[in-house]
């Protein structure tokens, strides 16, 4: 790897550093971060680079928070071809890059997030939920005790539920919810189930696997 | 003293002759072509910030946006003032300053450039950082009584209170230099948004 191998997929050496990413790390959210980053970074002299960034920020922030039009992706692109072409110094000519390439190789994510309300690593709070399976809740209530704001009921015996108005989306039951129960999901661009009536018993049917 | 050469330029396909070490704008004016300016002042060193000036440069088959306030003349420079990819930049600019400033020099100039509808919001400070007001009290006057804040999206004018009390009741002569009328309406020249002079002294040490 070398600066020309870089420079043929669109990317460039930077400071020297480098950062590796998977299919948890939503595109959207890392553009944000990058052009957050820039907003305070830039010296603010010339309005491509001080107005264009600011612009760009809101508009990502939108699409994240799950209010994203149709006709963002675009605008992104307008802007970023001129911040590119008429900022004062390298910070405003290179701002726009975190943008364009995300967008150039992970369209599909920006329109996943705009137009199903989905985000495809399950990043961006606004578009997951936390829902429990109550076929597979063995009311072990590890969650229900871990949970930090109380957003999950239930008991011994009885199937637990998230309160969805209360729950803040911090992943802590799907991460404490025993692995040969796996009861609890994160869904993005589809809606939660209906909770079980309250008070619904746990069904054993787990016990034989184990 | 050297005899300061004669260069020979195009502008939209006029030939124009300008003294060495003009800025394309002064070389324009001259001839007679319009290039709009709004952080432009004839008095003051160049500074490119609005970007509104850019024009399109071309030579050897390359092409190029540069600022014209500030990039100097050189022989055969092919220089398009109004190419479209001129007019997309400016047009974008200008929307991007009416998102925090709808002042009506910038409106003025956004009707000439065809922009009827608001695509952007922003806090509206009424100020597009041209830095006149900022330029013209160091560089004439030499009174540093206004100066810049923050950086990035925060970056703002403020008065030094303390010079500020002293000197700027009898000038007053950034008010007319202003593109936005913030100055003469927001402000008797005495301080802006409560700023301390310790917040104002921390930016006058942070590297421009
Ligand atoms: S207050 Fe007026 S003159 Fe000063 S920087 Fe802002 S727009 Fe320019
Ligand atoms: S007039 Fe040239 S950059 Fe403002």
């Amino acid at each position: 790897m070398d600066f020309d191998e870089l420079a043929k997929v669109g990317s460039m050496m930077g400071s020297g550093g480098m950062i590796v990413m998977d299919e948890d790390d939503c595109m959207v959210d890392v553009a944000r971060y990058f052009l957050t980053f820039l907003t305070e970074e830039s010296c603010g002299k010339c309005i491509p680079c001080r107005e264009g960034i600011r612009q760009m920020l809101t508009i990502l922030n939108r699409i994240c928070e799950g209010e994203g039009k149709e006709g963002d992706i675009v605008m992104l692109e307008e802007l970023s071809e001129v911040v590119q072409d008429a900022s004062l110094c390298a910070l405003g000519t290179t701002a726009p890059n975190p943008v364009l390439s995300t967008i150039r190789y992970f369209k599909d994510e920006y329109e996943a997030h705009i137009r199903e309300s989905r985000c495809p690593a399950g990043v961006c709070k606004a578009l997951v939920s936390y829902y429990i399976n109550p076929e597979q809740c063995q009311a072990c209530q590890i969650c229900l005790r871990e949970c930090p704001v109380g957003a999950i009921m239930g008991g011994k015996n009885i199937v637990h539920v998230i309160d969805q108005d209360k729950c803040t989306k911090c992943g802590t039951c799907l991460d404490v919810c025993p692995i040969r129960f796996a009861a609890v999901e994160k869904l993005s661009g589809r809606p939660v189930p209906a909770a079980p009536p309250q008070g619904t018993k746990v069904r054993r049917v787990k016990k034989a696997q184990q | 003293m050297k005899k300061l050469q004669k260069v020979t330029l195009t502008i939209n396909d006029r030939e124009v002759t300008a003294k060495e070490g003009m800025t394309i704008l002064e070389a324009a004016r001259d001839a007679g072509i319009y290039i709009p300016t709004l952080c432009y002042h004839e008095k003051l060193a160049p500074y490119g910030a609005c970007r509104i000036c850019t024009v399109e440069l071309s030579r050897n088959g390359r092409s190029r946006l540069v600022t014209s306030c500030v990039y100097t003349v050189e022989n055969g420079l092919i220089v398009k003032t109004e190419s479209p990819k001129v007019i997309k930049v400016r047009k974008l600019l200008l929307e991007l300053m009416l998102a925090s400033s709808p002042a009506k020099a910038i409106q003025d100039l956004a009707r000439q450039y065809g922009i009827e509808k608001r695509r952007f919001e922003a806090d509206k400070t009424n100020c597009i950082l041209c830095g006149l007001c900022v330029r013209y009290c160091s560089e004439i006057k030499q009174a540093n009584a206004i100066g810049f804040v923050g950086r990035g999206t925060e970056r703002r004018v403020v008065f030094h209170p303390e010079i500020a009390s002293t000197v700027c009741a009898s000038c007053r002569e950034c008010f007319s230099l202003c593109p936005t009328g913030k100055l003469p309406s927001e402000t008797d020249g005495v301080c802006f948004d409560d700023l301390t002079l310790d917040d104002f002294l921390k930016t006058q040490q942070s590297p421009a």
